[in-house]
């Protein structure tokens, strides 16, 4: 982060450094608090977040086209990032309380489906196709680990690639370029492509050792884009190298291994779901953000976890590794 | 208590179905280590490249060309300090306006203004454009004094080409902007576009650009992706272009000029053993400064109009009838062949009738009877005639090749011409018809089909004096000749001149005739005879030259006249004894001469040819005689410098 601004301190280091003390602060809490207590609260926060979606759709700020932010003066707050969490909260004390008999069954099917489209169908019409398609995949793992059976989700695949058509009929210009110029980078260097192959270029001209510390000359000479944030992942590959990148990717591994096996630990179907799913979607927050960085999906805008530049996204992340805490602090205890 | 239905079995399933996805990770996880690999380390080379381009960008400047010298090290074309006035587009914040304020402040006009903007848009916006390229000092400091409001505008020291005389701009040429042309021909100018960059386009600075042009220099700076100048990385100065020393002597060469001021014509001396060219010089001349800032339309047209073809080389691409100067080799081919013999005497009465035609001699009662001798020093046509229908054409021609004739001579200027020496296979070649004996008599007194340059006259008398050797004429010193390998193998280089003065037959043997000069005789006596019969002509009365003779010893030269017709002089003419001068400029006759000096031991060669100047006896032996003077008054100062040479490059 202090690399960003080629190495001055005030300008998002100081920021990021700041929030990443406040929300660990955060993180600490919501550890301490009781499993019970965010089991009991899971519905009350999905419905407030989504009711916090509706109100950005009235009073959100816009920024670059997009309608995302709810102004809360000490703070821009994006609540489609802390849906994140929300959705996989609510679906885990949903699927906690149905056996797994009846998990197949219509009645059971149609009220994950409808908490899953009703906060994606918000968040994509801001429009961030990167966040929602983030929040669904979350969701769909919450309820692909509660045993849904594989045809439903063939069923779903089957409908959207049918809808797909539709759907990108509705996409804004700029996300079906996106998508085409992935097909092919070279399409249009300078416009849409050239994130992609500069991206690229700074992660190749890495090498095995990187650049070195604020040498990344991709970064500071603004050949990268959104470098402090989408693309934070790129500034370190170019000045740490291979190395570098390995180790970050080690450690993103061993933090979803962390929460997995934590999870593993408990005996509850809820704090399993819980972990399991905040686990595998944490991964896929990583994978995401790092196959778009390495050219290997289109690029959709999704942060890389903690490190990237972003208050909204970083709370989400404290406040579901805090969730992850409490489950192993109160193990012991029942939900009740 | 919230009961967890299902139990056991449900936590199983979850267990099952997240061992899936954990696999489906590392998969994942493979695909992107995988892409780190490829990218870091397998390609990461190419991404570096790519990086490279991405941030450096470089400024190309021109180095300052290589100096012409004369022999004797004074500058011919120097570089001097110029001021130029650069804009890039992309600093400046209103372009518009910054190009108003400047055709303001230098008063540009809106032809002017309208190329620098057609420029702009040629180029990329981080390229410089020469809003001028030779400011005055007065409009370098009004730009200076304004300089804080105009922004995007950097007033540079530069060094240009310039000219100091311009009585060398033919031989020297000049320098002007790159063309597409020069391009094309000159490989060397792929990676030179430098702004501000000149290319040599005639004379030596188009013989020796690839040399003198020296290494453009670069700024490489690195840049952001708004294209704006971070820092400067590198910075290569580039190489100053070689410089030149030429055989030519500056002095001599303002002395031609001012002799030839006023007339058409060029002057030609030569080293007849070094073939070392010393004068070169064509007239009218022209200002070479004009064309290295880019001549304007009116000076273009001027010159292009000109009557007397200023732009024109006259020494090596005029084309003129030897005329009687032709009479010494024509006397030396019909020696070489025993066609006749120094002792033939002709009677000579103004005229004579062959072949059912009259051949004129220019003395319209007669020489009398002549010998050959006497036919050279009084340049008798008809004994020439003679001579020549006994010879015949192809034999004559043969040994008019021999001599020089014919042929480019001066080694890397695309501008010499070749002439003509005509004989029977040229004519039914070039104009499809047979030979007529007419013709062969006309040839022998240098008119007819003839064409020579005067450079080509002047080796043809350094070839005679040197006592019948193919000197090669060489303008740049050091650049490899016959006289400098053989000067080389016989490390003795002065005693060159009185070996080749000397009885040759003993002291030549194959290997020196392989390395050094090939005598062009067969009998060296009938090249001394015709020697001795130009001094005649030059310091005997009745001599066609004796008028301009140089009395002191050491000055004396021998030298032959030459009066060339353009137009065919019909009989009445004859008969009205036309003067020359009264007739129109154009049908005058072109005047020439040609000598050696000094008599006793012959050093250097000359021609003077004056176009439509009238006789060769009255206007072109009286330049060429102050040229001598001065020539032989210089010769000591450049011995010397010739002695110096020595050892280093001959």
């Amino acid at each position: 982060m202090y690399s960003t601004d080629g190495g001055q301190f005030a300008y998002h280091t100081k920021s990021h450094i700041v929030r990443f003390l406040l929300f660990f602060l955060l993180f600490f809490i919501v550890s301490f608090v009781k499993t019970s207590f965010w089991y009991s609260s899971a519905t009350l926060f999905y419905l407030g977040i989504l009711f916090l979606l509706i109100l950005v759709k009235f009073f959100g700020l816009t920024s670059s086209g997009s309608q995302r932010w709810l102004d809360l003066y000490f703070l821009n707050l994006q609540p489609s990032e802390l849906m994140k969490i929300g959705l996989i909260l609510f679906l885990a004390k949903y699927y906690h309380n149905i056996s797994s008999g009846d998990v197949n069954k219509f009645r059971y099917l149609a009220q994950p489906l409808l908490a899953l489209l009703f906060p994606v169908i918000l968040v994509i019409t801001q429009p961030d196709l990167g966040t929602s398609f983030l929040i669904a995949v979350g969701g769909i793992i919450v309820v692909w680990l509660a045993g849904v059976k594989m045809k439903f989700f063939a069923y779903l695949g089957g409908l959207f690639l049918l809808s797909a058509p539709v759907a990108i009929s509705f996409l804004k210009p700029y996300q079906k370029s996106r998508i085409l110029t992935f097909l092919d980078p070279s399409r249009d260097p300078l416009g849409a492509g050239y994130q992609i192959t500069q991206s690229k270029i700074a992660i190749g001209s890495g090498g095995l050792l990187g650049k070195g510390f604020l040498e990344g000359s991709q970064s500071y000479l603004d050949y990268l884009p959104e470098k402090h944030t989408d693309f934070i992942f790129t500034l370190f590959s170019e000045e740490f190298g291979f190395f570098g990148s390995m180790t970050i990717l080690l450690i993103y591994i061993l933090i979803t291994w962390r929460i997995v096996s934590i999870g593993h630990t408990l005996r509850t179907s809820f704090g399993r779901l819980y972990c399991y799913s905040f686990a595998t979607a944490f991964f896929i927050y990583v994978a995401v953000n790092m196959g778009m960085v390495l050219g290997l999906i289109p690029i959709v805008g999704a942060p890389l976890p903690i490190m990237s530049y972003g208050g909204s996204s970083m709370m989400a992340i404290m406040i579901g590794l805090g969730i992850v805490m409490s489950c192993k602090i109160h193990k012991d205890q029942s939900l009740g | 208590m919230i009961s967890d239905s299902g139990g056991g079995s449900k936590i199983r399933l979850i267990g099952r179905r997240m061992f899936i996805l954990t696999a489906a990770k590392a998969v994942v996880v493979f695909g992107v280590v995988g892409r780190l690999i490829s990218l870091q380390i397998n390609e990461s080379k190419k991404y570096k490249t790519l990086s490279d381009k991405n941030r450096f960008r470089e400024w190309k400047f021109a180095p300052p060309r290589g100096v012409i010298k004369d022999y004797f090290g004074e500058e011919i074309a120097s570089n001097e300090k110029v001021f130029q006035l650069h804009l890039i587009p992309e600093n400046a914040e209103n372009l518009s306006a910054l190009i108003y304020r400047l055709k303001n402040i230098l008063k540009m006009s809106d032809k002017a203004v309208f190329r620098i903007q057609k420029k702009i848009k040629s180029q990329k916006p981080w390229d410089p454009v020469i809003i001028s390229d030779n400011l005055t000092w007065a409009e370098f400091s009004r730009i200076n004094l304004f300089l804080h409001e105009l922004q995007g505008v950097e007033p540079i020291i530069s060094v240009a080409r310039v000219y100091r005389e311009q009585s060398s701009s033919h031989v020297i040429g000049y320098v002007s902007k790159i063309s597409k042309r020069d391009l094309q021909k000159k490989n060397y100018l792929a990676n030179m576009k430098a702004a501000g960059m000149r290319v040599g386009k005639t004379g030596l600075e188009n013989k020796l650009d690839s040399e003198i042009i020296g290494d453009v220099g670069h700024k490489r700076y690195e840049v952001n992706a708004f294209g704006k100048r971070i820092k400067e990385v590198s910075i290569d100065q580039g190489k100053s272009g070689k410089s030149y020393k030429t055989t030519l002597d500056l002095e001599l060469q303002n002395l031609s000029a001012n002799l030839l001021k006023d007339k058409a014509g060029a002057i030609c001396v030569m080293d007849i053993y070094r073939g070392d060219i010393i004068t070169m010089v064509s007239s009218p001349t022209f200002d070479p400064n004009k064309f290295v800032h880019g001549i304007n339309t009116k000076d273009w047209k001027e010159l292009i109009n000109h009557r007397d073809k200023p732009l024109v080389n006259k020494a090596i691409s005029g084309l003129y009838p030897p005329g009687s100067t032709i009479k010494g080799l024509v006397a030396i081919s019909a020696l070489e062949n025993d066609v006749v013999n120094t002792k033939m005497v002709q009677q000579c009465s103004g005229s004579i009738e062959l072949y059912g035609e009259k051949f004129h001699c220019w003395k319209k009662k007669g020489h009398g009877f002549v010998d050959m001798r006497k036919a050279i020093k009084e340049s008798c046509d008809v004994y020439f005639y003679e001579v020549a229908r006994r010879l015949g054409i192809d034999r004559l021609s043969e040994t008019a090749r021999a001599y020089g004739l014919g042929d480019t001579m001066v080694k890397g200027f695309f501008e010499e011409k070749t002439g003509v020496v005509p004989n029977t296979k040229w004519k039914k070649e070039r104009i499809g018809k047979s030979w007529y004996l007419g013709e062969t008599l006309h040839s022998g007194i240098g008119q007819g089909y003839w064409q020579t340059t005067p450079m080509q006259l002047c080796l043809m008398t350094a070839r005679i004096a040197n006592g019948g050797y193919d000197v090669e004429p060489r303008i740049v010193l050091g650049e490899k000749s016959k006289f400098s390998i053989f000067a080389e193998k016989k490390k003795n280089p002065k005693s060159l001149e009185e070996f080749f003065n000397s009885d040759v037959s003993n002291e030549f043997d194959d290997t020196t005739i392989d390395l050094g000069y090939k005598p062009l005789f067969r009998n060296q006596e009938n090249i001394n005879f015709v020697k001795e019969a130009f001094f005649g002509a030059t310091n005997e009365p009745g001599g066609t030259s004796y008028g301009s003779r140089l009395n002191k010893k050491e000055f004396m030269y021998a030298g032959k006249t030459g009066t060339s017709q353009v137009r065919r002089i019909t009989e009445k003419q004859r008969e009205l004894e036309i003067k020359n001068e009264d007739l129109p400029y154009e049908q005058r006759d072109h005047a020439l001469f040609v000598a050696f000096a000094p008599y006793s031991e012959p050093q250097y060669s000359i021609s003077v040819v004056i176009e439509h100047g009238g006789s060769g006896s009255k206007s072109a032996a009286p330049i060429a005689k102050k040229v001598i003077k001065k020539l032989l008054e210089r010769h000591p100062l450049r011995q010397q410098i010739h002695d110096n040479y020595i050892g280093e490059d001959v």
